[in-house]
């Protein structure tokens, strides 16, 4: 298909001005440094089954990002924050073990949470920002000042960096911690210095999808690429280019919803998105259940 | 001692929460040598195996690899693990674990090149893996897993290749392969090849050397030196019998003073139940 079959394909559904307005060029640069982020991230929290930590980290980002609001400063500096001390107790009391980890994250979890539901309160109340919860919890990719995009730029390069540097001993240790220890990596230490990473990728994906959504970024993607290859070089890449469409996509979706009834509103993005992904992974299953119909008949 | 020694393991004992699992364990080990440590479940191998690869501490003892104590991350030694299931969903071809055999523990993304392939390629062949060597390898058999596995340790050129019960979970088949595999390994490669198992007679024709570990105390040599009753009886603290049956080895607990055996019979390396 030619580039300009393309376009005519798309062009309905571009409305006039989505490339003219500024907000949608900083909602295309940090969507698409986001995507990367996650899906490169992504892809090692699925095969390492950590999940759940990346769970727990968008649910306890809920609550540093609404009390910097309430401090008056951004919500990525919240999300940072309480990323880190989160990873941090995560760390102290052992998320990586299974035995104990799921009552100790729950009674965590829990406290967090309940803190975040009365900041929450005190945001709407005290500051009058209605759209607080909405802002944490959803995320707000419409609503970023040009100013924010270094520092995106910078926490996702720092994710990255991470990543690559440990690339060879965290795919070993994921394979086996035992064979891995047996070279003489440090599995504890790696599997620190990861949860740090995702750290940084969660607290990105809360600030775009919102909160409790992030894990959507994170794990759908990388769950959708694992499907379609069994390079783990080509999985990374092929979920970030995933991550990018979805969020691309999602993007223009809810910038036409603007003229969807209830006209004047606009869709939440966070909900095109998060929809798109799941699309993305139901239809990467297609190939094998054809094969395995084909089979069994 | 002998300089030529790849591996010595010298009056090894562990105490782990107040039981000792080791007690003044010694054998060596030399270059091309196929050796079995043979033990039944709980006898004391996976300890062994973890303190020769420094994952465990001893109480007592000290272990050398090529005459020198062993240091933190050893290039000498090569580790096959006890069976895992690995995840048909991680993205790993055959070809992706052997190449992380030469060089996991380094910093930054590998970088392809034809001499690498090339190399990953000759470990596959020489395990005969080469067929599925862009297959995932969560999808593979546990005999075709255990090949890509022996190919991993050994592309880092190691002098010992230490195997923790790769026989469990084989078929009959697949172990005689898997174990043919090693000793030519072992005799062309020259390297030394320590194998744990439970049940020793797969291992009877490769084995050069066998170690033979009982309640925390091991006894080492030859096949014909150890796998004696007056040997065994000393291990084992109790008169145990050793039976040739169509040419299958068989350690039984011997009649009358088996008083500390009883119920153990099952456990003894090399016995089966027939009722």
């Amino acid at each position: 298909m030619s580039a300009g079959a393309i376009g005519a394909l798309l062009a309905p559904l571009i409305e006039p001005g989505f490339f003219a307005a500024e907000d949608v060029h900083i909602a295309i640069a940090v969507g698409a440094i986001v995507a990367i982020v996650s899906g490169t991230v992504g892809v090692f929290t699925v095969i390492r089954s950590q999940s759940f930590a990346g769970e727990a980290l968008g649910d306890l980002n809920t609550t540093g990002g609404s009390a910097a609001l309430l401090a008056g400063v951004g919500p990525l500096w919240g999300f940072v924050a309480a990323g880190l001390v989160a990873a941090s107790v995560m760390e102290l009391i052992g998320i990586q073990r299974p035995r104990g980890r799921d009552l100790a994250t729950g009674i965590v979890l829990g406290a967090g949470l309940g803190l975040a539901a009365l900041l929450l309160y005190l945001d709407t109340t005290l500051h009058n920002t209605t759209g607080a919860t909405a802002t944490i919890l959803f995320g707000s990719v419409f609503t970023f000042s040009s100013t924010l995009i270094p520092l995106v730029a910078l926490l996702g390069v720092a994710a990255l960096t991470i990543v690559a540097a440990l690339y060879r001993p965290l795919l070993l240790s994921s394979v086996s911690a035992e064979m891995a220890a047996a070279r003489g990596i440090q599995v504890r230490l790696l599997g620190s210095a990861y949860l740090l990473a995702l750290a940084l990728a969660v607290a990105l994906a809360s600030i775009t999808i919102g909160t409790i959504l992030s894990t959507a970024l994170l794990v759908g993607p990388a769950a959708t690429a694992l499907r379609l290859t069994k390079r783990p070089g080509v999985a990374i890449l092929l979920a970030g280019a995933i991550g990018i469409a979805a969020m691309w996509l999602g993007e223009l979706l809810a910038y036409d919803s603007f003229y969807w009834p209830p006209a004047g509103t606009g869709w939440p993005v966070s909900f095109f998105v998060v929809t798109l992904i799941f699309i993305g992974y139901l239809l990467s299953g297609a190939p094998e259940l054809a094969r395995r119909r084909s089979r069994g008949a | 001692m002998d300089a030529k020694e790849i591996l010595s393991v010298e009056g090894i004992s562990v105490r782990l929460s107040g039981r000792e699992i080791l007690h003044e364990v010694s054998f060596a080990i030399r270059p091309g040598e196929f050796t079995g440590l043979i033990g039944s479940n709980g006898a004391g191998k996976t300890t062994l195996l973890r303190v020769i690869l420094g994952l465990q501490s001893a109480n007592a003892g000290r272990v050398l690899l090529d005459g020198r104590p062993r240091s933190h991350r050893n290039p000498l030694i090569g580790y096959v693990p006890q069976k895992f299931l690995l995840d048909p969903d991680m993205p790993l071809r055959a070809r992706d674990l052997v190449g992380l055999g030469i060089d996991a523990h380094r910093f930054g993304i590998p970088r392809p090149s034809r001499a690498r392939r090339a190399l990953i390629d000759q470990m596959l062949e020489a395990v005969d893996a080469l067929s599925f060597a862009d297959t995932r390898v969560g999808l593979l058999s546990g005999g075709e897993q255990q090949r890509v596995l022996i190919a991993h340790a050994l592309i880092a050129r190691p002098k010992l290749l230490l195997l923790d019960e790769p026989l469990a979970n084989l078929d009959l088949r697949a172990g005689h392969e898997v174990v043919a595999l090693l000793a030519r390994i072992a005799s062309e490669q020259q390297i030394a090849v320590l194998i744990s198992a439970h049940e020793m007679n797969a291992l009877l024709p490769a084995m050069d050397r066998i170690v033979y570990i009982a309640g925390g105390r091991a006894a080492s040599g030859t096949t014909a030196e150890v796998v004696r009753a007056d040997v065994l009886s000393e291990l084992y603290g109790s008169h145990v019998d050793v039976l040739n049956v169509h040419g299958r080895v068989l350690v039984v607990a011997g009649a009358g003073d088996d008083a500390d055996l009883h119920g153990h019979e099952a456990a003894l390396p090399g016995v089966e139940i027939v009722s």
